[in-house]
């Protein structure tokens, strides 16, 4: 069983972080812009010198080396990057033939140039090029940002899917409180400098 | 065939031609006549010292002598790397690298061609020793500050794609490798057209210097391709070196990027 278990983490102005999350589920985040939600996805992926302890199913993120760590515990962040020509030069070979209908592109997509796709398009093919890496944990910023009221909603059912079936553990930045209701098994808000559990509907 | 030695007068009739050209250049307002006149005078004088300098270190030929020259020019040349990238690494790290790299390469390509290739009695024979070195220096100084730059300023301007790589489980090694691959070839590019254009666009300067001198050309020619092999060489491996050396210092242990390693700004 997988289990995302953040121990009294510290980056930035935020401190004392604490909370788990298991395989299969997703554990949503919220708060004003600039409180440090991007910058805490960024310390579970290591990519932000930080205190506390963080590991996933019992291995500790400093005991393995950092490449390791990440190719495990795979960011999205808000605004996917593409640095080769083509779409297809980012996703392994069999990547194409795998692409799920969800996401609502043609096989052809691969051969597709990056220039030509909308934010929108990058964002779900970002989910997918992470996806496709098979990690055990998975730390999504905003994910659903640059997507109409349809397509979000058929991305969610489909990451919720996806992360139900592999046991992926999520952690979910969203500020839309429609979205949380949809899609968190447990839900903290920044409030200042920690992280707080919100119960109940809100 | 006896060389031709030039009068110090005759000179004057040259920088009679260099004042006539800022005297232009005032007149018309182009803006080039201070920094023209500085410059001429830099070289002037420059030139002179090092031609006494020389005359010395030809007389006595002592190994330590030549040692020494030899790091002070190293060092000069390290300071000039530093000083040619507009984004450098915070520290003494921008000038180790640099000098590091150019001392690696060009000593050890420069001990070669002279115990190996030329061979002179003794091999650091200062004739021999100090014009290689020089030569050596000054190339593989232009390519390492050149790749050092691109590296620095790339890997600035992409920090976001950069990121997103390490993100997808990436080695900084694989996040890296198009930059590096551009930083290469931004060191590597003027050796490479140098050797591209010998003999039919340019006739090289030293071979040139050779021929005025009184060697045969077939000499001045053999000279001529040694020299741009082992600057090529030279220029080839500093700027590796450098790349590898300043690619690792941008990120941490934990292979994260490390912007906050990087200061930009004139010397």
């Amino acid at each position: 069983m997988t289990d995302l278990v953040l121990e009294n983490l510290g980056v930035g102005t935020l401190s004392g972080v604490s909370l788990t999350v298991p395989g299969g589920q997703v554990v949503c985040l919220s708060g004003a812009s600039g409180s440090g939600k991007s910058r805490l996805l960024r310390a579970v992926a290591d990519l932000e010198p930080h205190d506390g302890r963080i590991s996933l199913t019992g291995t500790g993120q400093q005991d393995i080396p950092a490449h390791q760590w990440r190719s495990r515990v795979v960011m999205v962040p808000a605004d996917s990057q593409w640095w080769f020509d083509k779409v297809g030069g980012h996703f392994a070979d069999d990547a194409g033939a795998r692409l799920p209908s969800a996401l609502g592109f043609p096989p052809e997509v691969m051969g597709w140039s990056v220039s030509r796709l909308s934010s929108g398009e990058r964002q779900r093919l970002a989910l997918w090029r992470a996806l496709a890496l098979k990690p055990e944990a998975l730390l999504l910023d905003e994910p659903t940002a640059n997507l109409d009221n349809d397509s979000t909603e058929t991305i969610e059912a489909w990451l919720l899917d996806e992360i139900r079936r592999r046991q992926i553990a999520v952690l979910w930045v969203a500020h839309d409180p429609a979205q949380i209701q949809r899609v968190a098994n447990a839900h903290y808000r920044i409030q200042g400098t920690t992280l707080e559990r919100v119960h109940g509907s809100d | 065939m006896e060389v031709i030695d030039l009068a110090w007068w005759k000179l004057g009739l040259a920088a009679l031609l260099v004042l006539a050209l800022a005297a232009t250049g005032y007149l018309a307002r182009l803006g080039i006549t201070r920094n023209l006149l500085i410059a001429a005078l830099r070289t002037l004088i420059q030139l002179a010292l090092i031609g006494l300098v020389l005359e010395a270190l030809f007389a006595s030929a002592a190994f330590y002598w030549i040692a020494l020259m030899a790091l002070i020019m190293l060092l000069v040349a390290g300071r000039e790397v530093v000083a040619r990238q507009g984004r450098r690494l915070r520290g003494w790290w921008a000038f180790s690298i640099g000098t590091g790299a150019m001392f690696v390469s060009s000593f050890t390509v420069t001990i070669l061609a002279l115990t190996v290739v030329i061979g002179p009695e003794p091999w650091y024979a200062p004739q021999y020793a100090i014009p290689l070195l020089g030569m050596m220096l000054g190339n593989t100084m232009t390519g390492v500050s050149l790749a050092l730059d691109r590296l620095n300023e790339s890997v600035w301007r992409q920090r976001a794609v950069i990121e997103n790589r390490l993100m997808l489980g990436q080695t900084w090694q694989q996040a890296l490798e198009d930059i590096r691959r551009d930083a290469m070839r931004s060191g590597m590019m003027p050796s490479i057209n140098a050797m591209a254009a010998a003999g039919i666009v340019s006739l090289p300067g030293m071979m040139t210097g050779q021929i005025l001198a009184g060697s045969p050309p077939a000499v001045a020619v053999k000279y001529q391709i040694l020299v741009m092999l082992i600057i090529t060489v030279g220029t080839g491996f500093g700027a590796v070196m450098a790349v590898t050396w300043g690619g690792r210092r941008l990120f941490d242990d934990r292979e994260r990027l490390r912007l906050d390693r990087l200061v930009s700004g004139v010397l």
